[in-house]
């Protein structure tokens, strides 16, 4: 029987009882099933060819989201460093290793110690699996800073994409979020320690509604922590709570923000890159002059007068299978890299929680050490003020800073690479100055002539406070100098960027038992 | 009547609003308002009305059995009692900054681990980052005749409890 294209159906041979035509045909389709169910799955051939290559992407439910063509500079190292999908990568790791955990682990104030000696000790690869969620916690954290100083310093957050950097903010919120719900629920001192200071930092604006007399009337901070503990204090409902906060609302936000963060990206033209990498060859020749009358910007098929068609695609490269292999590579080493910590450092671990003595020093994770440290100056302004003016700074940024410049470029160029260092330097030396100084002399409870200051002065006027105010100044003083409003947003991340870094680095290693001051961890007293 | 012809002919007249254009947007903030409401009612549920330790009163024993000048700590209830010539008085050892427990020293000042705020024997701030004092908890004497302390009941510094 001759070949039949598709178009035609096949005529179908009429069939009569007994003729063995139906049980060959049965045999051969069986025969051939694996090769028409892969038919089916994938609906191109081998991706050979450009067109191939394209429906390998946009077939694809998991791939669709990427364009079938992307721009070289789009996979060049130095345009990302790859910290997106090392941050995805590890928001899936959590995902599979917080299920595995779920498995064992009990949300019971009775139980949930127990389970995690568990999961260490007798859960095959218990051990294994929640060190690597531990380290894949701490990484998504870091990447996350380092994603979006990345995109900060490139201005990636100009136009168009000043709405995915908010987007993005509030994933770094929600980072925090997931963070700090799993703090709790090993259920061991550190975590009912740490908690009950987080707790009490939602409660601190009370410090501000105490000082203006309004707490009978509107009690922030009591709401805050009632909605987060269900009690007075870290007990039963509170472990409930940030359990359902953490294995369901917060992933569940965090997956919906991801979808979007990614969605806009490609809705935002791909991945910011300065014009120079839009230069094209010298491959077609200027256009004929005197112009031709007819342009083929009426035809629609391009803007301009000349048939430069798929002149886009000049600067660019299939996705499949160029971009495939960089993810690769961005998944495997991340993976990798989770494996091998968790191999090699054990999460921690110590004794059950005990409401009646404190940890000392009750230190929270090193994410929120920079806080704490405020925190130990004032309560509010430490735990709820200054974050919600950082997070509230930078998610504004690019609606105050809207200068029209080449983006793509890492710190905008020589003189931008100069502010940072230049903030860098200033930020570096009146933190660890300022922390100096009141390690040394203290601060205004210390001195005899203002130890009676109310306590809306204490809050209003702290070492914190004294930074960020240090911060806007310089900030402003950039703005005035280089008359540019870019290059105030660098000075003030850079600010920030280098005073989370100290803050964190001192009250991680420098602050010990009544977080008093220590050279190191050896210092520290006996108890 | 030339005016009016001047003021619709400017280009910052906007025609007003049709009757449908008005209803639709009623309709689609009436959607909105009732759905935020409905968000913020559904959060009534996580606030608790009866808390877990919403008793909140303890036993600390008969009174005799504390003696004039004594202090007595009860760590499960992070409770200091004590007792001086005029009654009795207590305060709560959880720090008022971050809720750490403060520990007293021995010269009968508080002392708190975690951030270092200092208060004086009778839990006046005397440095660190503390807003206000040790809280002073209510006193009260049980039918039996045991004193009773009200956790959640704060009283005026230096409210002394005669029995």
């Amino acid at each position: 029987m001759a070949e039949t294209r598709p178009s035609s159906p096949p005529r179908k041979p009429s069939r009569r009882i007994g003729d063995p035509g139906a049980m060959k045909d049965f045999f051969a389709n069986l025969r051939s099933a694996p090769q028409a169910f892969q038919d089916s799955l994938l609906r191109h051939g081998k991706p050979t060819s450009d067109r191939a290559k394209s429906q390998a992407i946009f077939t694809n439910f998991f791939l669709h989201l990427l364009p079938v063509r992307t721009h070289l500079h789009s996979i060049k190292a130095a345009t990302t460093l790859g910290l997106g999908v090392a941050t995805l990568v590890l928001f899936l790791l959590l995902c599979i290793t917080g299920i595995l955990l779920m498995i064992y682990y009990k949300p019971s104030i009775d139980q949930a110690y127990d389970s995690m000696l568990d999961i260490a000790n007798v859960v095959p690869t218990g051990r294994l699996i929640r060190n690597v969620h531990r380290w894949a916690a701490h990484g998504m954290v870091v990447c996350v800073i380092l994603h979006m100083a990345r995109a900060f310093y490139t201005a990636a957050y100009k136009r168009p994409r000043q709405f995915n950097w908010v987007v993005g903010m509030v994933l770094f919120v929600l980072t925090l979020g997931l963070s700090f719900t799993g703090y709790l629920l090993p259920w061991d001192q550190l975590a009912f320690w740490a908690v009950t200071i987080g707790a009490n930092i939602a409660q601190s604006p009370r410090e501000v509604t105490d000082a203006l007399g309004i707490t009978s009337y509107f009690d922030l901070g009591g709401l805050q922590k009632e909605l987060l503990l269900g009690a007075h204090e870290v007990g039963q409902e509170a472990l409930i709570r940030f359990y359902v906060l953490h294995v369901m609302v917060l992933p569940i936000l965090a997956a919906v923000f991801l979808g979007i963060h990614f969605w806009r990206i490609r809705k935002d033209g791909g991945l910011a890159r300065p014009s120079s990498a839009d230069a094209l060859p010298p491959l077609l020749p200027a256009p004929s002059s005197p112009a031709p009358l007819k342009t083929w910007g009426l035809m629609g098929v391009m803007k301009g007068r000349t048939a430069a068609v798929n002149l886009e695609l000049a600067n660019t490269i299939t996705t499949w299978p160029n971009v495939m292999y960089v993810i690769g590579a961005a998944t495997m080493v991340t993976t990798l890299l989770m494996i091998v910590l968790g191999t090699i450092y054990d999460a921690p671990l110590k004794e059950s929680a005990n409401p009646a003595v404190p940890e000392n020093p009750a230190k929270a994770p090193w994410y929120f050490l920079g806080l704490q440290e405020l925190v130990s100056y004032s309560a509010f302004m430490g735990g709820v003020g200054i974050p919600t003016i950082v997070i509230l700074g930078l998610a504004l940024v690019p609606y105050l800073d809207r200068e029209k410049e080449d983006i793509g470029i890492w710190f905008s160029g020589r003189k931008g690479r100069l502010v940072a260092l230049a903030s860098a330097v200033l930020a570096a030396v009146v933190v660890t100055g300022l922390l100096w100084f009141t390690v040394t002399y203290g601060w205004l409870r210390n001195w005899p002539a203002t130890s009676q200051l109310p306590q809306i002065v204490i809050t209003l006027v702290n070492p914190g406070t004294a930074l960020v105010l240090c911060f806007a100044l310089w900030s402003i003083a950039v703005v005035k100098t280089t008359n540019s409003t870019r290059m105030g947003a660098i000075a003030l991340f850079t600010c920030f960027l280098i005073g989370f870094v100290i803050l964190t680095y001192f009250a991680t290693v420098h602050r010990g038992p009544n977080w008093q001051f220590y050279w190191s961890m050896s210092d520290w007293p006996e108890h | 009547m030339d005016e009016s012809d001047e003021l619709f002919a400017s280009e910052r007249f906007q025609p007003p609003r049709t009757r449908r254009d008005f209803l639709g947007l009623a309709a689609a903030w009436s959607a909105i308002c009732s759905f935020v409401m409905a968000l913020i009612g559904s959060m009534r549920l996580p606030m608790p009305s009866v808390f877990p330790e919403s008793n909140s009163k303890v036993k600390l024993g008969l009174p005799k059995r504390f003696d004039v000048g004594s202090s007595t700590f009860f760590p499960q209830h992070h409770l200091w009692l004590f007792r001086s010539e005029l009654g009795f008085y207590a305060l709560s050892s959880v720090c008022t900054h971050l809720g750490c427990i403060a520990e007293r020293t021995a010269d009968g000042k508080f002392s708190c681990p975690c951030h270092g705020s200092k208060f004086d024997e009778r839990g006046r701030v005397q440095g660190g980052p503390a807003p206000r004092g040790l809280v002073w908890i209510e006193l009260g004497i049980s039918p039996e005749g045991q004193l009773v302390a009200d956790k959640l009941k704060e009283v005026p510094a230096e409210t002394i409890f005669k029995v």
